[in-house]
């Protein structure tokens, strides 16, 4: 089969690979009919994330047709079944899973020891996330093998477009829990950093979740044109704009009540002397992650406010600023989306029409075209926001 | 363990250490520590006699013509009370106070060697004499100490510990265990348990060139619910031994399952067979093992991917495969 394979920091290629097969009871192996290039797969064709090999299959969001099934993966599934498959692998029976908290499944990262060296504890595996998040193929191919499909994969029963439930997998959901984990309250104003795929998914679901007003951080200004007129944010253009003082203007001097950092480890600064300072220590391995939107929304949440991480981060960052979160009682919130528990609520909010997901693909493309998919989505060319891939 | 020592039975039955249940480490640490207890009551001799009656040790030696050696002799002395204090003051440990011993013993072949230059006749003859019975007791004190030094890093390799908590009962969990034909399911070392009687099962183990090592293995203490012990009978190649508790975690989160593992490991060969059978790094292999075994419990199956096809192992995970699917016919 053909697939999208990691090469070497800041190249990917199409190459044909081995079909996959089953390897356990309750796997599936699924034909794969859409998958999207994910913003943190960018993170991996930069060679931000470490235990990268060359040949791993990327891709993380990926729905397609059942074509074989394991043994123990019969009882809820059917070969021919159209599935979206949720980026973490999670067992269904730890006691993680049992919480909901998916992507912290205790069982489905073999390589959780590595995992456990780096972070201290181990997150759940994630397809094509690098070897530290399991080393399983990605979704970026003619076909995927699931494992625990009977737990993982979302049946999708009617002949709703590809296009409008694909997002389950990750994004929508993500953006979902970014804005849940802001509990938020009647008047609450929540901001968001990064006007990416999920940004925008944050931004429509903090105002299903009730926000009043909801602010959106990011320097092109397509993405913020976006985030106005399909989701009715007001935004700043922070190349353009200080945001401490938009904001604090905005909210009359009280700050949002939630910020959400929608933009993770590989974050810009305006003043090129702070971005060149981060940078350089991302270089030389001092920190691996650049921090601006979290340092810049603790600095401008509202006292007593909650930050919601969203975005990705990998390793270490440096200059937290602790004393301005501590002093202001502020709470920080973050995670891998636990997928397996929005993925039926927010299928019924896409069936009566609450949210069509669809509006922020800019591209579909082939398989063979998946190299140019990342060109354009990490270059911010041809106004690119979100590319889906037609194996 | 495998020798049927006093500690053995005393031990097995009433477990005074959870660390070592069987006393295999303390046998270990007894047998060398005896030798440097013998060797520091030497030294105590040897330092009072030569105190007390330093002109007759002199003669002796052949160096009763210099007032150098007097107090040559007169510090070698004190320093022998040293060693005895270093080795006879109780201690856990005694590998540094052997080590003392040689020290002064190379000190005291170079004061001999010296003396030796300038002497002739009977006093030479005297000193090598000396020098002969100087070098025969370094040997022994090096003996000793290598030993000692060697029995506190050999503790590493015998025995090892892990835990994991799994989210199933307390009695499914123990059920489960106590099937020992299971534990080749996660215990990859293993190729086969096989019970042969209520108490008595026969292991087979993998080892490098597609060969196998097998030994029997008897329950020794078995509480429902609580925990298993096991140890190889008389005669297996690596005497082994273990012990798995089982306690429900609080607030109903499944059960904490700890793993004690020991082998008796007392000299080089025996060290090569348990490589054979355990691997390089026993401790590593115990924590896979628990990991497969939760694996096991909780989902059915050893969690594998395109990494890591043959699922957890730490050994795996140094050398991973790209994540794409293996080359195999469907």
């Amino acid at each position: 089969m053909k697939a999208n394979c990691w090469v070497a920091p800041n190249q990917v290629a199409v190459e044909n690979v081995p079909d996959p097969q089953i390897l356990n009871p309750r796997d599936a192996i699924v034909r794969i009919t859409s998958a999207a290039i994910c913003g943190s797969d960018l993170h991996l064709l930069h060679g931000f994330i470490p235990a990268m090999k060359k040949g791993d299959i990327l891709g993380h969001e990926f729905m397609g047709e059942v074509v074989e099934l394991g043994p123990g993966a019969r009882d809820g599934l059917r070969v021919g079944d159209r599935v979206v498959i949720p980026f973490p692998i999670a067992c269904g029976n730890c006691i993680s899973c049992e919480r909901g908290l998916y992507s912290l499944c205790e069982n489905s990262n073999p390589n959780a020891a590595v995992a456990e060296a780096v972070m201290g504890h181990a997150p759940a595996g994630i397809f094509g996330y690098s070897h530290l998040l399991g080393g399983y193929a990605g979704g970026q191919a003619q076909y995927a093998r699931v494992p625990f499909a009977d737990v993982g994969a979302l049946k999708i029963e009617d002949d709703i477009p590809d296009e409008k439930v694909l997002f389950l997998s990750d994004i929508l959901p993500t953006g979902y829990m970014a804005a849940e984990m802001c509990d938020i309250q009647r008047g609450d104003i929540v901001a968001i950093w990064g006007a990416g795929p999920v940004g925008q998914f944050a931004t429509c679901s903090a105002f299903l979740l009730g926000a009043e007003r909801v602010i959106v951080i990011d320097r092109y200004p397509y993405r913020l044109r976006m985030a106005r007129e399909k989701a009715g944010a007001e935004t700043i253009n922070y190349e353009e704009t200080d945001v401490m003082d938009a904001l604090r203007d905005m909210t009359a001097g009280r700050g949002p009540d939630a910020c959400i950092d929608a933009v993770g480890m590989e974050a810009h600064h305006p003043s090129a002397a702070l971005q060149a300072y981060d940078r350089g220590k991302q270089a030389l391995k001092s920190e691996t992650d650049r921090p601006h939107a979290l340092r810049e929304a603790i600095l401008s949440c509202a006292n007593g406010g909650v930050v919601s991480a969203i975005g990705a981060y990998a390793g270490f960052i440096d200059k937290f600023p602790m004393g301005s979160f501590m002093n202001r009682s502020l709470t920080l919130r973050s995670g891998q989306c636990h997928v397996q528990r929005y993925m039926r609520p927010l299928l019924d909010r896409i069936r009566k029409g609450e949210i069509d997901p669809s509006y922020i693909i800019t591209h579909t493309l082939g398989l063979d075209q998946t190299p140019h998919g990342y060109d354009i989505f990490t270059n911010k060319r041809e106004e690119c926001v979100k590319v889906v891939l037609k194996p | 363990m495998g020798r049927k020592s006093r500690g053995h039975k005393n031990t097995a039955l009433h477990i005074r250490s959870m660390k070592d249940p069987f006393g295999i480490e303390r046998e270990a640490q007894d047998r060398s520590q005896a030798m440097a207890r013998f060797l520091g009551w030497c030294s105590l001799g040897l330092g009072v006699t030569t105190l007390a009656a330093r002109p007759r040790v002199a003669r002796m030696c052949g160096v009763d013509d210099s007032p150098t050696a007097q107090t040559v002799l007169q510090a070698a002395g004190i320093r022998e009370l040293g060693h005895a204090a270093a080795l006879l003051i109780p201690r856990r440990r005694v590998g540094w106070g052997a080590w003392t011993r040689v020290a002064g013993d190379v000190m005291d072949l170079t004061a001999c060697g010296r003396a030796m230059q300038t002497r002739r006749g009977t006093r030479r003859m005297r000193l090598t004499y000396t020098m002969a019975a100087l070098a025969g007791i370094t040997m022994i004190d090096l003996y000793t100490a290598m030993r000692a030094t060697r029995g506190r890093r050999m503790k590493d390799g015998t025995r090892v510990q892990a835990s994991v908590t799994v989210n199933r009962r307390v009695d499914e969990v123990y059920r489960f265990w106590h099937d020992f034909q299971n534990l080749p399911r996660f215990m990859h070392h293993l190729e086969s348990v096989q019970v042969i009687g209520d108490r008595r099962s026969r292991w087979t183990a993998k080892a490098p060139a597609g060969r196998t090592v097998d030994w029997e293995a008897e329950i020794v203490d078995d509480r429902p619910n609580e925990m298993i012990m096991w140890r190889s009978v008389d005669g297996a190649k690596v005497p082994n031994s273990g012990c798995v508790r089982f306690v429900p975690a609080a607030g109903g989160r499944g059960t904490e399952v700890r793993i004690e593992l020991g082998y008796s490991v007392p000299g080089g060969a025996m060290t090569a067979n348990m490589a054979k059978i355990f691997g390089e790094n026993p401790g590593q292999q115990v924590c896979d093992d628990l990991r497969r075994f939760k694996q096991v419990i909780e989902t059915g199956e050893v969690v594998r991917s395109d990494g890591s096809p043959h699922g957890t192992a730490i050994r795996q995970q140094a050398k991973q495969r790209p994540a794409q699917p293996l080359a195999m016919h469907r």
